[in-house]
């Protein structure tokens, strides 16, 4: 059966669409309309809610501001946004039952800026529920399918930020990462990804699940389009208390990051032969260990040997407290969730149950048919380390250990620019395989978790396939760095994909072998 | 048995911010139901709370009036229980570091002056409001009607020491407390609305021990009469209780006015495990040394103070000092007065304003801000007295000429204009105080016998051929002096 | 530590999910298994460390950012509307639960 094919697809990058676009040869209207028929056909259960006479109004809107010449970089661009997002317009269920007929009254500041800047958006994308999950397979609306390999999951919990990306479904998209939840699905699906310093992306707007850690993050095909997004996307804003108004001395504001990237790619410029000369890897003993299968690991040092090849100098460090970064996630993310998914109480929105005598008994109800398995158990233990007697031997404790990974981290990148690793010890796992045993996507987050707790930047590109399954599926390759170094890394990610084309294979093509 | 009464009361005082602690949304009372909420009042997915300085400064200067110290540093939590007037099912509040620690308040019981300890002051946010009218669901059974407009109202939460002995100590430490929120421009004081909302924590113990009773919390006081009767109901409650063998549960009691009882309210909050937490979306809030030093400088005169101020630079007995400092606005109207006189004349301009002015403000229930008689006026109506043009009795009339606004309220025109002017000529007083002597000879022969009385009815006789319009001092000087002569 | 399902009960009640009994078995098994995790910080030492409520707060001071006291959004019914457009049960405005006996 062939799939159609969206139109946005048969250009190598967003630049190029933004010339096709600027030079009258295809028209946001057109772009929309092929995604659209795309996402119809598509049974990758990517997406949740579509709405085509919203967006066919947001591109006709494009159009006109690229007939008056007053096109923006990412006018007319097709994406569309996480399920975490709340959005006017489409529906927002955070993947939930409990908000299954949700509609927001504003959009998140994420939606508004990407809006702001031009951008088309294609509908909302399915997601683990309220963000808590590794492979989209939480969703109250049904699992989300791996382009590569429909058998296998996609990652999460932005899962159809991910499918959708890889499928060619939206030219990017955005997605939430709490504890991997961009990265890990990003590597999966094998497409590019990333999540930002804490505090540089607004929160506002995002349906909460770990407020201490919840990041905002695009997800597209290539380390410059990821620029395209995350660059508008970014700059403190008034209506989150935790967003950052300055970036140590640099206000947090769109250009920030662009320019750092421009800065960074133009030292490269001058070595040509050996663009990373001086650059400095960081490779942590502790995420090579037993756990890593064979496959993740040979793609990976592949990758980083790449690295090697442009100039940069690979220096082994350690960050002796990976495997706490597990426990300590698992108190922090879920005591913060069980509180942030207290005002689901079907009072003023959400599900409510149909039948109930008093309050406690609506109350109550209404929680346990609106919440899956994975959330009640996560509200449950978020409810236990915080309680009366345990507050301080788990949650205390847990922050005082998040300090000192934290601190692992400046250390290690003391002596070194960036770090790089896996972001998954194996690649996708078949949809159901882990049904039940939630305890084993809990340990598969080994590498991601730490980054999430520290708040530091980091990002995961495709950097090959893994035969393990059978089927080849993506591997990704993770790239950390110093507080407020995204426009770094992004440079970084795009020298290794100017030599390499694993970021271009898409799914249903040939496989080109070794690069 | 003799028993001791331990009483702790806690205070909620809605701070008076034009917008709410997190959002910005009116803080007005009386809007229609749910209208003053916004996406962050009502507690909507990805909505976030953002802290308004306005209800910082506030605490602040209440911590700078009662001594306290201000936390350098100090931390939000949610405070975690389900119920359907706080819509997030946490309320954003202070639990380990609060922004005021400590502190102290003085205010008098009867003639004694008390001292007390305060524990603490933190700001949180305040819930909405469950109206219990003739609402039903869908299903026909009867429902509650959830307003949030008042959800997000700035409150500080003033926690006193248990240190209070009797229900007639806590209700004076309540008043002054009132006074002080206003007088300070924090808090309107309306306890109708809820501005100003008390708790006691009440306990009693066997006199001599040092261990505390268990505690009951008393809610729902909406007046100072109220809390009187409440404590006293409570206490006699516990009391009974013990001594019929029974034991007092901690728990929350509503009083019930009607009737003048406390009952045991079905717990909001039934394991009472909160389950505080640093809120991760309000990173710690720090207030500087910088910040507390321009709040003080802002800062009015403190009614302990002024009080002091006003026995030792007006010369005003303590009782008067006290009443023209208990309220802001008369205290300066009274200093606006006494402050366009010469020196020496504050004791007229204390009993004027505590005097005439208030009898008039009461009369016609005005305030002091909305007098038709301004201070300048008032004074200048003073010197008028004191410079012999009017008599104090002629000057009543005067003021109240005044009030009504005759001849634009100007007090020289009303005395012009009226014919009020003394009569204070010694020539012309003289003259008539020889008619008098002349047309009297029986009663001077009577004063003449010794008769002291005499002497007042040659002075009435006097004023009345003057028409009350000569100078009383001087009449009655000038006729001792043709008496004695 | 191991949980009971009295345990889990309590937890249940707190945070307002109505459990029927056998969910409750279930949950208690599932999470003493997920608690053996998180078990393992228990063993950390971590004297002296302070708890890392902010995640920038290792890089720098993270301080509270205040907003001016200033109304920046007047209400009215039709915003009350837009608001309370997924409301389960709404009468005159105010959100309608089963009657608070107080």
């Amino acid at each position: 059966m062939t799939m159609p094919t969206a139109l946005h697809t048969e250009f190598e990058d967003i630049a190029a669409l933004r010339l096709a676009l600027d030079q009258r040869r295809v028209s946001a209207s057109e772009l929309a309309k092929s995604a659209l028929a795309a996402i119809e056909a598509s049974d990758l259960n990517a997406f949740l809610h579509v709405d085509p006479a919203l967006t066919l109004q947001e591109a006709a809107r494009a159009d006109a501001a690229i007939a008056q010449g007053s096109a923006g970089p990412l006018t007319g661009i097709p994406i569309a946004h996480k399920d975490a997002f709340v959005t006017q317009g489409w529906r927002s269920t955070a993947g939930s039952r409990m908000l299954a007929n949700y509609t927001s009254p504003f959009d998140a500041t994420v939606v508004q800026r990407l809006g702001q800047a031009g951008a088309v958006s294609l509908g909302k994308l399915n997601c683990d529920e309220f963000a808590m999950g590794s492979g989209n397979e939480n969703s109250a609306f049904g699992p989300v399918r791996n382009p590569w390999d429909t058998q296998a999951v996609p990652g999460g919990s932005s899962g159809g930020s991910a499918a959708a990306v890889a499928a060619g479904l939206a030219m990017a998209t955005t997605g939430t990462d709490t504890g991997g939840s961009v990265r890990q699905p990003a590597a999966l699906c094998g497409v590019s990804g990333i999540k930002p310093t804490y505090g540089t992306v607004s929160r506002f707007g995002i349906i909460a699940f770990g407020s201490s850690l919840d990041q905002a993050g695009p997800l597209a095909r290539s380390s410059r389009d990821l620029l395209a997004l995350l660059d508008p996307m970014s700059g403190f804003d008034e209506r989150d208390a935790t967003s950052l108004e300055y970036c140590d001395s640099t206000p947090n504001a769109a250009g920030r990051i662009r320019a750092d990237y421009e800065k960074f790619q133009a030292g490269c410029h001058a070595r040509d032969s050996q663009p990373l000369a001086g650059l400095r890897i960081g490779v942590p003993d502790e995420f090579f260990g037993p756990g890593i299968a064979q496959d993740v690991d040979t793609t990976v040092k592949a990758a980083l040997q790449v690295y090697e090849s442009l100039g940069a100098q690979l220096v082994r460090v350690s960050l002796p407290r990976t495997e706490l970064s597990i426990p300590a996630y698992y108190v922090i993310a879920p005591a913060e969730a069980s509180t942030n998914l207290s005002r689901y109480d079907g009072v003023r929105y959400g599900h409510r149950t149909a039948t109930y005598g008093d309050l406690e008994e609506m109350t109550g109800r209404s929680r346990a048919e609106g919440f899956g398995a994975e959330v009640q158990r996560r509200i449950l233990i978020g409810t236990y380390v915080l309680s009366h007697g345990y507050y301080d031997a788990y949650y205390l404790q847990a922050q005082r250990v998040r300090r000192l990974i934290a601190e692992d981290f400046q250390q290690a990148l003391k002596q070194c620019d960036v770090i790089m690793g896996p972001v998954t010890p194996t690649v996708a796992k078949n949809i159901g395989e882990r049904r039940d045993d939630p305890k084993a996507d809990w340990l598969a987050d080994i590498f991601t978790l730490g980054v999430s707790l520290a708040g530091l930047p980091a990002m995961s590109i495709p950097c090959g396939f893994g035969h393990s399954a059978g089927t080849p599926r993506p591997v990704g390759l993770q790239i950390i760095g110093r507080y407020f170094d995204e426009g770094r890394l992004l440079a970084i990610a795009d020298r290794f994909q100017q030599v390499t084309q694993w970021h271009q294979h898409k799914p249903g093509q040939a496989e080109i072998q070794g690069r | 048995m003799s028993w001791e009464i331990v009483i702790g009361l806690e205070t909620h005082v809605q701070l008076s911010t034009e917008s709410k602690i997190f959002s910005g949304s009116s803080t007005r009372f009386g809007a229609a139901p749910n209208t003053q909420a916004n996406v962050v009042d009502m507690a909507l997915p990805g909505s976030l709370p953002v802290l308004n300085q306005g209800a910082v400064e506030r605490a602040i200067r209440f911590g700078l009036a009662v001594g306290a110290t201000i936390a350098p540093r100090s931390i939000f939590a949610r405070k975690n229980y389900f119920y359907p007037d706080l819509p997030k099912n946490y309320q954003i509040s202070q639990f380990e570091i609060p922004v005021v620690q400590g502190g102290r308040v003085s205010f008098f019981v009867g003639e004694e002056e008390k001292t007390l300890q305060l524990t603490r002051a933190h700001l949180e946010e305040d819930a909405g409001k469950s109206l219990h009218d003739d609402f039903h669901l869908p299903n026909g059974a009867p429902a509650s009607g959830i307003d949030l407009n008042r959800t997000g109202t700035p409150l500080l939460e003033i926690v006193t020491e248990p240190d209070l002995r009797s229900a007639a100590e806590a209700v004076a430490y309540a008043r002054k407390l009132h006074s002080l929120v206003m007088w300070l421009g924090i808090c309107d004081g309306n306890m109708q609305e809820g501005s100003f909302r008390v708790d006691a924590n009440v306990s009693v113990r066997p006199a001599g021990q040092k261990e505390y009773g268990t505690r009951a919390e008393v809610k729902n006081v909406n007046s100072f009469r109220f809390l009187e009767r409440a404590i006293q109901y409570e206490v006699r409650r516990q009391i009974e209780l013990i001594e019929d063998g029974g034991k007092v549960v901690q728990e929350t009691r509503l009083y019930d006015a009607d009737r003048d009882e406390t009952r045991s309210m079905r717990s909001k909050e039934d394991a009472n495990d909160y389950r505080y937490f640093p809120d991760p979306d309000l990173p710690p809030l720090v207030i500087s040394p910088q910040w507390i030093e321009e709040v003080r400088l802002r800062m009015p005169e403190l009614p302990d103070a002024q009080r002091a101020r006003f026995e030792s630079e007006y010369g005003l007995s303590a009782y008067d000092a006290a009443q023209l400092s208990a309220d802001r606005d008369v205290s300066a109207y009274f200093q606006q007065v006494a402050g366009a006189l010469p020196s020496g004349q504050a004791k007229q301009a204390a009993n004027w304003v505590m005097g005439e002015l208030t009898a008039a403000l009461n009369r016609d229930e005005l305030s002091v801000l909305q007098a038709p008689v301004p201070a300048t006026a008032l004074a200048a109506l003073i010197a008028r007295i004191a410079d012999g043009t009017i008599s104090n009795k002629m000057a009543r009339e005067v003021f109240a000429a005044m009030w009504a606004g005759e001849h634009g309220g100007d007090a020289d025109a009303i005395i012009e204009a009226r014919g009020l002017k003394q009569i204070s000529d010694t020539g012309a007083i003289g003259a008539m105080i020889d008619d008098v002597l002349a047309a009297q000879p029986a009663i001077v022969a009577e004063y003449r016998a010794g008769k002291q009385k005499a002497f007042n009815s040659l002075v009435g006789q006097i004023m009345k051929a003057a028409r009350g319009k000569a100078n009383p001092q001087q009449v009655n000087d000038l006729l001792k002096a043709k008496l004695d002569a | 530590m191991s949980l009971t399902e009295t345990d889990v009960a309590r937890f249940a009640k707190l945070a307002r999910i109505d459990l029927p009994q056998d969910k409750i078995e279930q949950s208690c098994t599932e999470l003493n298994d997920l608690l053996h995790l998180i078990e393992r910080l228990q063993s950390v030492d971590t004297q002296g460390v302070e708890p890392m409520a902010h995640p920038l707060s290792a890089h720098q001071d993270v301080a509270l950012r205040l907003r001016e006291d200033t109304v920046t959004e007047e209400g009215s019914e039709a915003r009350r509307d837009a608001l309370t457009l997924n409301a389960p049960a709404l009468a005159d405005g105010l959100f309608l639960v089963p009657k608070v006996v107080e």
